[in-house]
């Protein structure tokens, strides 16, 4: 598949701040009160703090404080063999861990330069758009709540709930999945899995329609969002937004369809893109995306390959069957070293990112060989995301605060790592 | 025994009273679970289900019924309330910040004194309402006292301290000013033709029932009853208009430092304004406890028919409460400035519009009938 390069300026960073000091810097009538919202605070989300300056109802500065949640994910990477980080990036954005377990294992996979199979690529297809799902019915529901509809929280997250049924089938766990391994997926899908899916799918889009009948045409939500935190083409592109977020602001970028993975490229589907940039538009994104990600999915089961769920060629890689170890002395010693020493991926860095539910999610590997990354840096979407927050809402009222950090849904254990 | 008919007339007032004010509290812990078991069904849950008192809870079938139901709860809620640890937090202005919660509960308790509820016939024949005070200006008393109720919030904001109910308690007192106004205009238009000059009841609400015998006010008044019913959603800070207490970004607004019996207090009052508001605006445009719009009373004399009207009043106040609670688990929240311009730019025009309007009607149909 022939990629295509696009012109992206990322701007001056100079430039970028002192329009953004500039643009705080508005005549200002009486005193302003400092009013911090979080880290503890219902709009927040988790764990963000804004240190904002209201002039009245009216944000004239907003300071975003981040780290609250910092664990040193990528740090502890280092200390470990890369099958033992998968459970670490569950927690990253843990509204779609399914999504981070496998952008994680390509991204070591693409060091290693393995390809897996077909089936354990559509297992993982599978795993993305489910796991895009599940972010977007909870971005969705959680935006309706900001915007104070909280029955379409409720509605989204019943749906949300029969996911994680599917999950625990899948994977064991129903939140934190830490399904992929490196090579391969932890174990095969479970019988009539597919058809269970399948069974979702066609129970979600009723309930999308639902939320399109109470928000959509919806007027006092049209009033809260339409033309509420808009973001202009070249702010999203030069502050780095990506994923939904990106999209609603003109621009045609989906790594599903620019830089196709796992296949990606054999699926029929559309990439939604906004006009305005503003709240109502990224609501719309989300609402689509489901949409197109249930297209994906019934595509994907419709061809359901046969075959292996891990490299069955990469003996370095993927532990063998637990029934040849006890059989067999080779396997046996495979398995030892793998569990011991970990994968084994030769030295080199690599770059890759995967489109997931809140935007590009990257991991940057450096090895110097052996099962433990020298280095490893994860490119958090929410981070990038939130970096456009200080130019954003200065000038919005302080009930929008709520409706713009909803639209921009981000989460915070990807943001802080 | 002649103290006691000597005293009864004083006496009795206060025990009318007091079972007033028992079964109206026992209405607003009512329409909390109403709230809950509503929201409930609304958004696909079950809602309270477990609380189950000790004799009661274990009747057979029935027992299990008013558990499912969640008859039990408010019982459990009240308890609640009043065992929790009482904090004030170590930066309020003590003394406003005790006040609020009472400031808010008590105008909608004094409300209920002039809103009727039912009517009977005396021994003369003359149908006479059932309320504690039959006072003329009966609705002139309920604007006047229920916009006391702003104080409890705005005191509860400043009284606090604290930026959160600080805001909140702004917004109330600017969303309540703007809705005022339109709400009394909406009102004009109503009184000038249930209380003409020269009719018996003035602005006495049992009159502006009585007139309604042919028609219900809301039906060809709707103007009036639409605008009304906006700013009794605005006057009782509920969704979409819970500028006060807008919990997404002012985290629980006017009463964030409150806990406990004192956040019991403002809870029961937004459900008793609820209650009062209903209870307005079904005796001013839904014909009070007149059946149907073109079919009045037809309740007959006696204690029956007393009981009658007083029921079908009550199943009218119902379900305007399932209404305010329908609305508020369906509608997105206004944002403060867009419920400014909702009262100043279209509600306040529209209803001095419409008083016109309505004066010249009745100037040309009095000149007419002349």
């Amino acid at each position: 598949m022939a990629t295509t390069t696009k012109e992206i300026s990322i701007g001056d960073l100079g430039a970028r701040s002192s329009e953004a000091t500039h643009h705080s810097a508005t005549e200002l009538q009486g005193e302003t009160m400092a009013l911090n919202v979080g880290p503890s605070h219902p709009t927040t989300h988790g764990v963000l703090r804004l240190k904002m300056e209201l002039d009245g109802d009216v944000v004239k500065r907003c300071e975003p404080v981040l780290g609250y949640l910092h664990r040193g994910d990528e740090k502890i990477a280092e200390n470990m063999t890369y099958n033992q980080f998968v459970p670490y990036t569950d927690r990253l954005d843990y509204l779609a861990p399914l999504a981070n377990n496998v952008a994680y294992a390509m991204a070591v996979e693409k060091l290693a330069a393995l390809e897996v199979p077909e089936r354990c690529q559509a297992i993982r297809v599978l795993c993305s758009e489910l796991a895009r799902i599940s972010s977007h019915l909870l971005g969705v529901g959680v935006y309706g709540m900001d915007a104070g509809a909280w029955t379409v929280f409720m509605y989204t997250f019943t749906e949300r709930e029969k996911l994680y049924t599917l999950f625990e089938e899948l994977t064991g766990a129903r939140f934190t999945t830490s399904y992929t391994r490196i090579g391969g997926v932890a174990r095969d899908i479970p019988d009539g899995w597919l058809g269970r899916v399948l069974e979702f799918c066609k129970g979600v889009l009723p309930v999308l329609d639902q939320v399109d009948k109470l928000l959509t045409r919806n007027r006092i939500f049209m009033d809260r969002t339409v033309g509420v935190g808009v973001i202009s083409k070249e702010d999203a592109i030069s502050y780095g937004l990506t994923g939904p977020n990106l999209r609603a602001c003109g621009v045609d970028l989906d790594l599903r369809k620019d830089k196709p993975y796992l296949g990606y490229d054999k699926f029929d589907f559309e990439v939604p893109v906004g006009t305005n940039g503003d709240c109502y538009d990224r609501y719309l994104m989300r609402a689509e995306e489901v949409r197109q990600s249930v297209a994906i999915i019934r595509q994907c089961i419709d061809k359901f390959p046969e075959g292996s769920y891990y490299a069955e060629d990469a003996k370095k890689i993927f532990a063998p069957q637990k029934s040849k170890v006890l059989t067999s002395m080779e396997e046996l010693i495979q398995n030892f070293m793998i569990v011991t020493e970990g994968p084994q991926v030769p030295a080199g860095e690599v770059y890759f990112e995967a489109e997931n539910p809140k935007g590009a999610l990257g991991f940057f590997i450096v090895s110097k060989g052996g099962g433990v990354p020298y280095r490893l840096k994860i490119r958090g979407p929410s981070f990038c995301n939130l970096s456009i927050l200080d130019k954003l809402i200065p000038g919005h009222f302080l009930t929008d605060i709520t409706v713009i950090l909803g639209s921009l849904d981000f989460v915070m254990g990807e943001c802080d790592r | 025994m002649e103290l006691l008919n000597t005293s009864l007339p004083y006496l009795l007032p206060i025990v009318y009273a007091v079972a007033m004010i028992s079964v109206f509290m026992g209405l607003c812990a009512y329409s909390v679970l109403a709230e809950r078991k509503v929201s409930g069904w609304i958004q696909g849950r079950v809602g309270p289900n477990r609380t189950r008192l000790p004799l009661l809870g274990h009747i057979p079938i029935l027992g299990n019924l008013m558990t499912g139901l969640g008859l039990f709860q408010p019982a459990a809620d009240g308890l609640k309330f009043l065992f929790k640890e009482e904090i004030t937090p170590g930066h309020v202005r003590k003394s406003y910040y005790y006040l609020a919660p009472i400031v808010a509960l008590a105008p909608a308790l004094t409300t209920m004194v002039v809103v009727p509820f039912g009517r009977y016939v005396d021994a003369d024949g003359v149908m006479q309402p059932l309320v504690l005070a039959n006072v003329d200006l009966g609705m002139l008393i309920v604007l006047a006292i229920s916009s006391l109720g702003v104080y409890g919030i705005v005191l509860a904001g400043w009284a606090s301290n604290s930026k959160y109910p600080f805001l909140g308690g702004i917004r109330a007192s600017a969303q309540m000013i703007s809705f005022e106004l339109s709400m009394g205009l909406a009102l004009l238009p109503v009184f000038m033709w249930a209380a003409a000059p020269g009719s018996e009841y003035g602005m006495s609400l049992f009159g502006v029932v009585q007139s309604q015998q042919s028609a219900w006010l809301g039906l060809w008044q709707p103007l009036s009853a639409l605008i009304f019913l906006v700013a009794l959603f605005a006057e009782t800070n509920r969704l979409p208009f819970d500028m006060a207490e807008s919990e997404t970004d002012l985290v629980g607004g006017f009463h964030t430092e409150y806990g406990a019996f004192k956040f019991g207090l403002f809870f029961v009052a937004e459900y008793a304004h609820i209650i009062i508001g209903s209870a307005v605006f079904v005796l001013l445009f839904a014909g009070g406890w007149n059946f149907l719009p073109w079919l009045a009373d037809p309740w007959g004399d006696g204690l029956i028919g007393a009981l009658l009207s007083v029921g079908w009043f009550m199943a009218k106040v119902f379900f305007m409460i399932f209404f305010f609670i329908w609305m508020r688990w369906t509608l997105p929240r206004f944002r403060y400035d867009q419920v400014m311009s909702l009262g100043w730019k279209i509600l306040l025009p529209v209803a001095v519009g419409n008083l016109v309007l309505n004066t010249f009607i009745i100037a040309i149909y009095d000149t007419l009938t002349r």
